[in-house]
C-alpha cells in the first residue's frame, strides 16, 4: 500500500508545462526505473568498502555516517591533490554548452541535469563552495553550493546516469573528460557506501573467484566443455582448448560474459575456432585460465584502488604461466583500463614480451607497454596476411552493421580493424551515419556498471540515440545482425533491440568469423554456431 | 468550406505549433535542443516527434483516417515517452488533446454556424479516439519494459539455482523467456 502514489501527486502530474527553474532550485526526484538497486552489504563487505549497509534511494533516510560532509569534503581535497586532471576539470570549464546535446542520456531522458557540463556541474558548485575563494565569498553568484543531503542524492542519481562513454569529451574544447568527473563522483560516493548492487556483486564476485559472476575454475571449465561439444556437432573437429598452461606462448582473457551470456557465448565458440584452426595451422599455443577468468573490470567503476585490484590479477597469471603476452577477447571497458589506467596501476609488465604475432611476424607496437593485443587487431592482421581460409558465404544470411563499443573505440583509438574483419567474413555491411560511428559512437546505454534489469527505463533511454541509427540502417538496407566489440554490449542490446528496433539481432566479431572460418578436416556445415541453418541450406534443413 | 479543407490548407502551420506544444512539455533547456537541432540522428527525439505529429495529422485530417496507419505513425513518439522519466503517465500520452486547442484557435474566426461547429466537434471525436490509440500504445510499450524486466529477474534466478547445483540439465537456450 505504501507503494499508492498520494492524490497530491496524481494531481501534479497533469500539469503538462514544467516549471521554469533554475537548476540549483530543482530538486531531484528520484524515480524508479532511473537507478540501480543499492549495494548488497555483503558483497560491500568482501571489499572492505567503508558503510556496508542496506539503505533504499526511495527512502529518505540513507543511513549514512554522522560525519558525512567531512568524509566527503576530504575526500573531495584528497583528489583534487593526487589527480592533476580532476583538479584542472574543475577549474577550466567555461560552459560553452559544447558538450550539452553530446550525451545519449541527455538526449534520450530529455533530462538537463544528464548534459554532461551540468552533471559535472553538480560537482563543480560543491568545488567552488569549499575550495575556491570566490565559491566561499560570492556563493551562489559564483556557481557555488554547499553539500546538503540534496545535493548527495543528486549526485548518487545522476553519477549513475552516466555510463563514462566520453563521447561528450571528444566535443569539448577544452578537452575535459567528463567521464573522469564520474568517476571521482563515484568514488566520492563510494566513500559513503552509497554503489549499486550490479556494480559491487560483481566486483566482489570477481575479486573471490576471478569473474563477476563467481564462477569457479571447474565450472568455467564445464561452460566451455558445453561450447566444445556443440562446436563439434556443427563442424566435426574437436577444438577442446588448452587450460593454464604454464609455458604457452599467449595467455588469452577475455570477458566472463562471453562464457556465459547469450550471444556473448557464441562469440566465444568462435574464439575457440580461431585458436584450434591456427594451432593447427601454424603451431599457435594459447593458453586459457580458469583463474583470470575475467576481462571486464567493474572495480574501473568504483575507486581506481579497486580497479588496480582486478587489473592486477591478469598479470599476475600471465606472470605465474610464464607467457610471452596477452591476447583480449571483445570487452569493453577492459581495454580503457588496459590502454589508459594499466601502466601507471600495475606496470609497466616487463616481465613479458613486446607482442608478436608468431604467425605473421607482425610487432603490435600499440601493445608496447601494456604487453597485451586485441583479438581484432591479432584476427585482422591474420587476414592481411592470408593466413585464414574464409567462406563469407556462410554469413550471407546476414545484413551487418557494426556499432563502434565506446572504450575500444574512444579508449583505445580501434575503429577499422573490426570492419576489416567483418568485410573479410560477411558479404554484407552496411555503415550507420557517420556522426553516430568511430569517434563519434552512441553508448549502448548500459555500459559502466548501468545494465541491470531494475533501471531498464534508463537503458531504453541512454540506449535511443544508438537504436535510433540501427533502425535507419534496418529500414534502408534490412540490416539484421549488429555487430559489436564488447560483451556488455553484446548483453544489452538484446533489449535494447527488442524495444525499438524488432528484427535486428547481435553478435560478436569473432562470432562471424568462426562461421566464415575452414577448420582444416571439418564436415560440410549445415548450421552457423547458433544452429541455425546455412544460407542454402534452408530446405535440407526442412526435410 | 469543409473544415478538412481548411486544415488541410493550414497543416504545416498547425503542426509546427503542436510540435512546440510537445517539446514544450520538456524542461525549457531540453525544449530548446529539441527545437533547433535538425540532424535526426543527434536529434532523435525532436525527429521522431516531428515525423510522428506531421504523419498523424494527415491521416487525421483523411475522411476516413486509417487507425492501423495512425498506430504506425504515433507508436515512434509515445515509445519513447514511455520511458522517459521525466514525464508521468498522463504527460507522456497527454499531448495529442493540445491538437484541440490549437485547431479551435486556428478556427476561431470559421466557427460562426451550426455546421462548421458539428464539424469541428466530428474532428475532436477523432482526436479523442488517438488519446485512446496513444494510451493503448503506451500500454503495449510499459509491458514490453517490465517484460524485459521480468527476463532479467527469471535469468537471474536460473543462473543462482544452477551455480546452486539445482538445475538437472541446462537447456540449450536457457529459461523459457516471456514473449
Amino acid at each position: 500500500m505504501s507503494d499508492l502514489p498520494k492524490s497530491d501527486e496524481l494531481f501534479a502530474g497533469l500539469d503538462h508545462k514544467p516549471q521554469k527553474k533554475d537548476w540549483m532550485d530543482t530538486p531531484v526526484n528520484i524515480r524508479k526505473g532511473m537507478y540501480c538497486y543499492s549495494a548488497n552489504p555483503a558483497s560491500m563487505e568482501t571489499l572492505g568498502a567503508p558503510f556496508a549497509r542496506k539503505w533504499n534511494p526511495l527512502e529518505e533516510d540513507w543511513k549514512l555516517p554522522e560525519n558525512w560532509q567531512e568524509i566527503i569534503h576530504n575526500g573531495f581535497r584528497e583528489r583534487l591533490d593526487r589527480f592533476r586532471t580532476f583538479k584542472v576539470f574543475m577549474d577550466i570549464c567555461v560552459r560553452c554548452g559544447a558538450c550539452a546535446d553530446k550525451c545519449h542520456f541527455f538526449i534520450g531522458t530529455g533530462d538537463p541535469k544528464n548534459m554532461p557540463v551540468l552533471r559535472a556541474e553538480l560537482l563543480r558548485s560543491v568545488y567552488r563552495n569549499d575550495f575556491t575563494t570566490f565559491g566561499k565569498l560570492l556563493g551562489r553568484v559564483a556557481g557555488a553550493r554547499p553539500m546538503t543531503l540534496d545535493v548527495l542524492k543528486e549526485w548518487w542519481y545522476y553519477m549513475f546516469q552516466c555510463s563514462e562513454c566520453r563521447r561528450c569529451s571528444v566535443f569539448c574544447p577544452y578537452g575535459i573528460d567528463t567521464a573522469e568527473i564520474t568517476i571521482m563522483g563515484r568514488e566520492l560516493l563510494n566513500l559513503l557506501g552509497l554503489n549499486i548492487d550490479w556494480i559491487a556483486t560483481p566486483v566482489s564476485n570477481c575479486y573471490k573467484t576471478g569473474n563477476h559472476l563467481g564462477i569457479q575454475p571447474h565450472a568455467f571449465k564445464d561452460m566451455l566443455d558445453f561450447f566444445v561439444e556443440d562446436i563439434e556437432d556443427i563442424t566435426g573437429v574437436n577444438t577442446e582448448p588448452q587450460y593454464n598452461k604454464k609455458g604457452a606462448d599467449i595467455l588469452f582473457i577475455t570477458p566472463s560474459g562471453d562464457v556465459f551470456a547469450d550471444p556473448g557465448t557464441y562469440t566465444c565458440m568462435g574464439y575457440l575456432i580461431l585458436f584450434k584452426y591456427l594451432k593447427d595451422k601454424y603451431g599457435l599455443d594459447v593458453t586459457w585460465s580458469t583463474y583470470a577468468s575475467e576481462g571486464g573490470n567493474f572495480g574501473f567503476f568504483t575507486s581506481h584502488e579497486t580497479m588496480k585490484r582486478l587489473n592486477a590479477k591478469m598479470y599476475a597469471e600471465a606472470k605465474r604461466l610464464g607467457v610471452k603476452w596477452i591476447l583480449g577477447g571483445e570487452c569493453g571497458h577492459m581495454w580503457r583500463v588496459i590502454s589508459q589506467y594499466m601502466n601507471t596501476l600495475n606496470g609497466p609488465a616487463d616481465f613479458l614480451e613486446e607482442p608478436v604475432s608468431p604467425i605473421t611476424g607482425t610487432k603490435f607496437e600499440n601493445a608496447k607497454s601494456t604487453k597485451m593485443v586485441h583479438i581484432s587487431e591479432f584476427t585482422a592482421d591474420l587476414i592481411r596476411h592470408g593466413k585464414l581460409e574464409l567462406d563469407p558465404a556462410r554469413n550471407d544470411n546476414l545484413k551487418v552493421t557494426f556499432h563502434d563499443s565506446c572504450n575500444p573505440a574512444r579508449g583505445m583509438g580501434m575503429f577499422d580493424e573490426p570492419r576489416y574483419v567483418i568485410q573479410n567474413t560477411c558479404n554484407h555491411f552496411y555503415e550507420m551515419p557517420a556522426n553516430t560511428i568511430r569517434e563519434n559512437t552512441f553508448c549502448c546505454g548500459s555500459g559502466s556498471g548501468l545494465n541491470a534489469g531494475e533501471d531498464m527505463e534508463l537503458r531504453m533511454c541512454g540506449g535511443l540515440p544508438r537504436a535510433n541509427a540501427v533502425k535507419h540502417v534496418r529500414d534502408k538496407f534490412g540490416v539484421n545482425m549488429l555487430a559489436c566489440v564488447c560483451a556488455i554490449d553484446r548483453a544489452a542490446f538484446p533489449d535494447l533491440m527488442n524495444y525499438w528496433v524488432p528484427g535486428v539481432d547481435v553478435t560478436g566479431v569473432t562470432e562471424l568469423v568462426g562461421n566464415a572460418l575452414i577448420l582444416p578436416g571439418e564436415k560440410e556445415r549445415d548450421t552457423d554456431l547458433r544452429g541455425e541453418a546455412l544460407p542454402g541450406m534452408e530446405e535440407d534443413d526442412a526435410e | 468550406m469543409e473544415i478538412e479543407k481548411l486544415l488541410t490548407e493550414r497543416k504545416t502551420a498547425i503542426s509546427r505549433k503542436w510540435f512546440e506544444q510537445v517539446t514544450d512539455t520538456y524542461p525549457s533547456d531540453t525544449s530548446k535542443f529539441l527545437k533547433q537541432q535538425k540532424d535526426p540522428f543527434a536529434n532523435p527525439v525532436g525527429s521522431t516527434t516531428m515525423n510522428s505529429l506531421q504523419g498523424v495529422l494527415d491521416e487525421l485530417l483523411k475522411k476516413e483516417p486509417d487507425k492501423e496507419k495512425l498506430v504506425f505513425l504515433l507508436d515512434p513518439v509515445i515509445r519513447i515517452r514511455t520511458v522517459q522519466a521525466v514525464f508521468t503517465p498522463s504527460q507522456a500520452v497527454g499531448f495529442v488533446f493540445f491538437l484541440k486547442q490549437i485547431v479551435r484557435e486556428n478556427l476561431k474566426n470559421e466557427c460562426r454556424d451550426l455546421q462548421t461547429l458539428t464539424a469541428l466537434s466530428a474532428f475532436e471525436g477523432k482526436v479523442d479516439e488517438l488519446a485512446l490509440i496513444a494510451f493503448n500504445i503506451y500500454m503495449e510499450c510499459t509491458k514490453t519494459i517490465l517484460e524485459l524486466k521480468a527476463n532479467h529477474e527469471k535469468g537471474k534466478v536460473y543462473r543462482a539455482f544452477s551455480r546452486a547445483g539445482l538445475v538437472e540439465e541446462i537447456p540449450d537456450d536457457g529459461p523459457e523467456l516471456i514473449r
